[in-house]
């Protein structure tokens, strides 16, 4: 098993390379050029062309590509080219909020989206089933900065009851959780409410009842855990993609969010940033699909003797 | 004569769904005295599995209804008992052998897990370590090492979940054990381990049986009676004797032992019976088997037969009149 945790991680390594060599060639092919972009529009070409040359932004694209990768394999992803500052303290600092507001939505998400789902199979048809289907209905047509405007006006400027703005505590977080929760919640519904359905037809739930166990103990011990696997998989992509910033979510309620930082970043051309938070993502989602799959093995023993053998 | 164990009058179970009414069991009577043996034999789609299903009532929700007609099992009624009720019988008094053993067992519980289990819903006065020593025993008692209780299903063979199921079923003691096709899953040499296993411990516990199966050759080995199913009624009922060595039988019957190959006559081909059981959706008038039977008379068509009873032997036939 730890062999197999090892593997995956030696096999992110060409993943992210291929990442971001792929984001580099993208911003340089884009038009734009970041030194005019820094200087503005009134700044002579003399100085625009001093700024490229000193930037190294007149070197050739696979050298300037390579001195790219040396600094980083060093631990150097270059410094943003709008702030001056390193990328990495950059990331940093507006990471806290992005995962707490993803760590957040998940945990409504699952509080909220499996019972319900699991209530809805049980029982199927019924108009607890009909209102959680009505709800997730609504729940999906509503888009998040509307969703997330209501919320504001109501919570935050009728009732008072939460701010509408900032980072500071975890009450700032309450209204934005809830909105970025909304959406992926009507999807977690459904594939709870869908997957338990088949499990509670399958023949070892029939032998269950056969040995007299009531309806708790089947949901419970016999029918979730085999339900588990798709929910699971949801969850984790949809964890993984909130990490990679919220940009509607952060713009509706302001907070300084890594969506928000990257979209600025693509805007500025500023390379150095946007290979970061890329590829910065995209380590989040190949470790957020491993832990999912180590979940999967502690769920399903199958899967164990297969990974084990590897 | 034994105490009867269970007693079925006049069931009718019928499967409703949007397109159509399936008439599954149609005025079934059956009895079952305690520790025997009763095989119940036809063809795929007679209504064994239904009336099975009903004795535990078990049958899909909202789509299977027992109809008409009693269920009285050890003094209980089961067409009127509840939810609540039946959760104590289950397991516990009446438990079922399923067909499909490479189905029936929950591949994220241990296996011993899942034989604890209906020892822990029906022997609450067991502590741990007794249920544990219990779970060790029923997998010696079928022929497993008690020390593969600790594995999960999938790493069984087919033989050996099916030998599970039957430690499941077994684990309580039941008076009465519904077999459904317990066999049918597995290949030959495997099948006769089972079936010889399933004969000795019926005799150890003195368990009575229901037997259901379509292989003839299983019931003239394990069981004392047998009855032949056709179209949702037991047509013809008797001793293994009488069915077997008997000269009076349905035509049904003859049909089924004519298509069994033997191997002491010479003969070309096999007899099968000519075309298929009636449409449950739209069974017709009179006898059921009219339509496929080499003995039809005007009368069968149109009036349903009555029963003869010879001693042991009973036959729903108008040839018997």
């Amino acid at each position: 098993m730890l062999k197999y945790i090892l593997k995956r991680i030696v096999m992110m390594v060409p993943v992210i390379i291929g990442i971001s060599f792929l984001i580099f060639a993208i911003m340089n092919l884009t038009p734009g050029d970041p030194a005019r972009l820094m200087l503005g529009e009134s700044a002579s070409n003399e100085d625009v062309e001093a700024l490229r040359e000193e930037m190294g932004l007149n070197d050739n694209f696979f050298v300037r590509y390579f001195n790219y990768l040396k600094g980083a394999v060093q631990g150097d992803f270059g410094v943003s080219y709008r702030s001056k500052v390193p990328v990495f303290n950059e990331l940093f600092s507006r990471f806290p909020s992005t995962l707490k507001l993803a760590f957040g939505a998940t945990v409504i998400m699952v509080v909220i989206g499996i019972p319900v789902g699991v209530i809805s199979a049980v029982k199927q048809y019924s108009i607890i089933d009909n209102i959680s289907l009505f709800s997730a209905f609504l729940l999906t047509s509503m888009p998040a900065f509307w969703l997330g405007l209501m919320l504001i006006l109501i919570f935050a400027l009728h009732l008072g009851w939460f701010p509408a703005t900032g980072v500071d505590g975890f009450i700032n977080f309450v209204l934005p959780c809830i909105t970025l929760a909304a959406a992926m919640l009507a999807s977690l519904i459904r594939m709870t409410r869908s997957s338990m359905l088949e499990v509670i037809r399958q023949d070892y739930i029939r032998t269950a009842k056969a040995k007299g166990a009531g309806e708790r103990r089947l949901i419970m011990k016999h029918s979730l855990r085999n339900a588990l696997l798709p929910v699971i998989t949801i969850i984790g992509m949809n964890f993984a993609s909130m990490l990679g910033g919220t940009m509607i979510i952060e713009s509706v309620f302001a907070m300084p969010g890594l969506g928000t930082m990257t979209i600025t970043a693509v805007r500025m051309k500023d390379t150095p940033l946007v290979i970061a938070s890329v590829v910065f993502v995209a380590i989040a989602i190949s470790l957020m699909n491993l832990l999912v799959d180590i979940l999967y093995t502690y769920i399903d023993p199958r899967l164990r003797t297969q990974y084990s053998k590897r | 004569m034994a105490d009867k164990l269970l007693e079925i009058k006049d069931l009718n179970v019928i499967y409703e769904t949007d397109e159509s009414t399936v008439y599954a069991v149609n005025g079934l009577n059956l009895s079952i005295n305690e520790g025997e043996t009763l095989g119940l034999v036809g063809e795929t789609g007679a209504g064994k599995t239904t009336t099975a299903l009903s004795i535990m009532k078990l049958l899909p929700e909202k789509i299977g209804l027992i109809k008409k007609g009693e269920i009285i099992l050890d003094d209980i009624n089961v067409t009127n008992a509840t939810e609540h009720d039946m959760r104590l019988l289950r397991g516990d008094t009446v438990s079922m052998i399923f067909q499909d053993p490479m189905t029936s067992l929950n591949p994220t519980l241990t296996v011993g897990e899942q034989i604890a289990e209906v020892l822990e819903l029906h022997k609450k006065d067991m502590n741990k370590e007794q249920v544990q020593k219990r779970v060790e025993e029923i997998l010696e008692l079928v022929g497993l090492p008690a020390e593969r209780k600790s594995e999960y299903p999938h790493q069984f063979s087919g033989g050996m979940k099916q030998r599970v199921v039957i430690a499941i079923a077994l684990a309580c003691e039941p008076k009465l054990l519904l077999a459904d096709e317990p066999t049918t899953a597995l290949d030959v040499t495997i099948q006769a381990q089972v079936l010889e296993m399933m004969k000795e411990l019926k005799d150890k516990l003195n368990t009575a049986m229901l037997l259901i199966t379509h292989d003839l050759g299983v019931v003239a080995e394990t069981c004392d009676r047998v009855a032949i199913m056709y179209a949702g009624e037991i047509i013809e009922l008797g001793t293994v004797e009488d069915i077997f060595n008997g000269n009076k039988h349905h035509p049904y019957t003859d049909g089924l032992f004519g298509s069994l190959p033997d191997l002491t006559k010479k003969t070309r081909r096999l007899s099968p019976i000519e075309g298929l059981m009636p449409d449950p959706t739209d069974l017709p008038s009179g006898c059921p088997f009219h339509t496929r039977c080499n003995k039809c008379m005007d009368i069968c068509k149109t009036e349903k037969p009555k029963i003869t009873v010879d001693n042991s032997h009973m036959i729903k036939c108008h040839l018997f009149k």
